[in-house]
């Protein structure tokens, strides 16, 4: 007791100035978090958000066919859980329960504050089961399973994408649901997912031809990545919408969501490969000789010997950058596009909830913050797995 | 030995043949694209022209630095856009530094709350999209300021819904007016513009201080020296050689950031240039202004940001 007594005044009141300051914090602190709770209990309105959960969701996406996007999330939840699982093994450390607590707590509860029915609250519920399930199976037969699988599994998630669109927007055999009706975190998602898979090879291309020797390659990398990386996203985003039109021959021009879809990518791909090219630089000239002196080519000593490394240097920056980009997505609803973002503007809008800012943007403000921390997080145990593996680095 | 080496591999020529073939490429690519443009502009009669901006521009602006209404041109309605960004560029600068040095300094505190304040101020802001934090500064806090007659009165400062009145503000028919007035859509896009790119700067300045050896500041100690002195004297110099390159890319960051205005209402730049757009259907030369003065703006920016560098680099001797 004396100890934290002793530790308390050494770290908050060690002498006048600092006893001030800490007194001064305090209660500015306690004034803001006295005035927030009194406004989220009795000043604030949360019907604007019950009403509306599921149109700040998926947008106007058709009724009948929203069972095509539980199968997605299905799809999402067991590829996560595929992943988690392989990547922590048999056990269960403490940041593993904890995450899985939350994740039930968080299935259980959400649905039941935004007054969901309760075929869609149970739902929720065995999604998250589905989830841990799979973390569970999967963990427990990795040592048994071939390391071939175990280099192979982040190609899931491309292939995850492409059924997950095949659902959200059809394919043969399936309606077609246009992207003028795809909106809310639906459409953030498909837009984010979309320039997180293609902005990577295209970066590492870029980063590639910007440390080649030959002068064209490296000239046009140079010039193309220091012009997008010199210009605001929303004038690029705006230049997307307002000119491809005329670039490209007549009629051929794709749908909104597409070309900002592209643009997106064709922007974060400048800043990734910029995340790619430190990687490259971090790599010893000594292993590239290494590996021309074992005979392998070119191409396989960037593929075998100096992106495996460079990636693994490179990935805090690269996941900064897939944050980034996800905030960025908001950016679309300045162009008129019907993301989280643009259908909340649209919800205030609505003569109904006129002055409901403060409740709306609150809960946006939340999901992005907690989305953003949760990739953070991940990133830095990722990080702290690779340390730990053998690299060709340490000896 | 092996079979021979296919003629096409040869050591000389392959590099020759890749760029051959890149470079074949990017110039289809761009010949497919600058046919395009043509024939699809003067299909639609829109082929470049500057002629538009010398007509009257027929919409106003929320505020000008310089003297503007919709009868001038649209020239001077980029122009006046372009200054109203440099404004808030300038002032964001300064207020982001002061505020990001503030908070970096404040990380390294004895003081254990208020380093975790500042190190929470840092996770909050950087995990959260700027745009919505603008909007919360426009909507949330700067629009539900009091009326005139109700502002908050300080001495030499008043604030209320109509603007920031500093220097000598004073009452007049029901009105405020002093030497200094600012509106809420410029105070909202400044404020934002601070707290997102402080908590940036303020992780720049932490990374510099924490490349300080441990020794310098045992040294200084043991000379007798006081905290704010050796932060002063011996650790903030030796830290900026480090920080300086760190606030190059965040200030071209902030510049690049402030061309949000649009969501609360500043007449900046690319507001400007929207608004003209959609007037005159003059996608190509709007979008072509627009790009080469943000990357004017940029290489400014990195012109002074080289001259502080060379500056404050140890001087080899």
């Amino acid at each position: 007791m004396t100890a934290l007594w002793r530790a308390l005044r050494r770290g908050l009141f060690a002498n006048p100035l600092d006893g001030l300051i800490t007194i001064a914090l305090l209660l500015l602190l306690g004034h803001g978090i006295r005035a927030l709770v009194h406004w989220a209990v009795h000043q604030a309105q949360w019907t604007v958000i019950k009403a509306n959960s599921t149109l700040l969701a998926l947008g106007r996406y058709p009724e009948p066919d929203r069972w095509r996007l539980w199968l997605v999330l299905a799809l999402l939840c067991s590829a996560s859980g595929l992943s988690w699982g392989l990547l922590r093994g048999p056990g269960w450390p403490r940041p593993d329960r904890i995450s899985a607590t939350a994740l039930s707590l968080l299935a259980g509860l959400l649905p039941l504050a935004l007054d969901l029915e309760p075929r869609v609250r149970w739902s929720w519920l065995a999604l998250a089961a589905l989830l841990l399930i799979w973390r569970w199976a999967v963990g427990h037969c990795r040592p048994a399973l071939p390391p071939w699988l175990l280099r192979c599994w982040p190609l899931i998630w491309p292939l995850v994408y492409l059924l997950g669109m095949a659902l959200i927007a059809g394919c043969p055999g399936l309606k077609p649901v246009p992207p003028t009706l795809w909106g809310g975190l639906l459409l953030t998602l498909v837009e984010a997912c979309f320039a997180w898979l293609m902005c990577f090879p295209l970066g590492v291309l870029l980063a590639l031809c910007r440390r080649s020797d030959l002068p064209l390659l490296r000239w046009g990398a140079v010039v193309y990545i220091e012009l997008i990386r010199g210009a605001p996203l929303i004038t690029l985003l705006f230049l997307g919408q307002n000119m491809l039109g005329f670039v490209l021959p007549g009629g051929l021009s794709p749908d909104r969501v597409w070309r900002a879809a592209w643009v997106l990518t064709l922007f974060a791909a400048a800043y990734v490969a910029e995340a790619v090219r430190a990687g490259l630089a971090s790599v010893p000239r000594g292993q590239i000789e290494a590996a021309r002196a074992l005979g392998l080519n070119p191409l396989q000593t960037q593929a075998r010997v100096v992106l495996p490394q460079a990636l693994k240097v490179a990935l805090p920056s690269l996941v900064g950058q897939f944050i980034t980009l996800f905030q960025d997505t908001t950016l679309l609803s300045l162009i008129g596009l019907m993301d989280l973002l643009g259908t909340a503007r649209s919800v205030l809008a609505n003569p109904q909830f006129l002055g409901r800012n403060a409740e709306v943007y609150l809960v946006l403000a939340v999901l992005f913050w907690s989305c953003c921390t949760a990739l953070a997080l991940g990133s830095r145990a990722l990080e702290r797995r690779l340390r730990h593996e053998p690299s060709a680095t340490q000896p | 030995m092996g079979a021979p080496v296919p003629w096409w591999r040869h050591r000389r020529l392959l590099p020759w043949l890749v760029q051959g073939v890149a470079g074949l490429g990017l110039l289809v690519l761009t010949a497919a694209v600058v046919t395009n443009l043509v024939r699809n502009l003067s299909h639609a009669g829109m082929l470049l022209s500057w002629r538009w901006l010398g007509t009257p521009a027929g919409f106003d602006l929320g505020e000008s630095l310089i003297p503007f209404d919709a009868s001038k041109p649209y020239w001077l309605a980029l122009v006046s856009g372009l200054l109203n960004t440099l404004r808030v560029v300038a002032a964001g600068l300064v207020g982001s530094t002061l505020v990001g040095t503030a908070v970096g300094v404040a990380s390294f505190s004895s003081n254990i709350l208020l380093q975790r304040l500042a190190r929470l101020y840092v996770a909050l802001i950087r995990n959260s999209p700027l745009l919505m934090q603008l909007l919360f500064w426009y909507f949330i806090v700067f629009l539900s300021l009091p009326a005139d007659q109700a502002a908050i009165q300080l001495p030499g400062l008043v604030l209320c819904r109509s603007g920031l009145y500093l220097i000598q503000p004073h009452l007049h028919l029901g009105q405020w007016q002093a030497h200094l007035q600012l509106s809420i859509e410029f105070m909202a896009l400044f404020t934002g513009l601070v707290i997102y790119s402080g908590a940036f700067i303020a992780e720049v300045v932490r990374g510099g201080i924490a490349s300080v050896p441990q020794g310098q500041w045992e040294a200084a100690r043991a000379l007798g020296l006081k905290p704010p002195q050796i932060l002063r004297t011996i650790v903030l110099p030796q830290a900026l050689r480090v920080i300086v390159p760190g606030l190059n890319n965040q200030y071209i960051s902030l510049a690049k950031n402030s061309s949000l205005a649009l969501a609360c209402g500043y007449s900046d730049l690319y507001s400007v240039a929207e608004t003209s757009l959609n007037q005159t259907g003059r996608a190509v030369e709007v979008v072509l202004l627009v790009l080469g003065s943000y990357l004017l703006i940029d290489l400014l920016i990195s012109a002074l940001m080289n001259g502080l560098n060379a500056f404050v680099q140890i001087k080899e001797r």
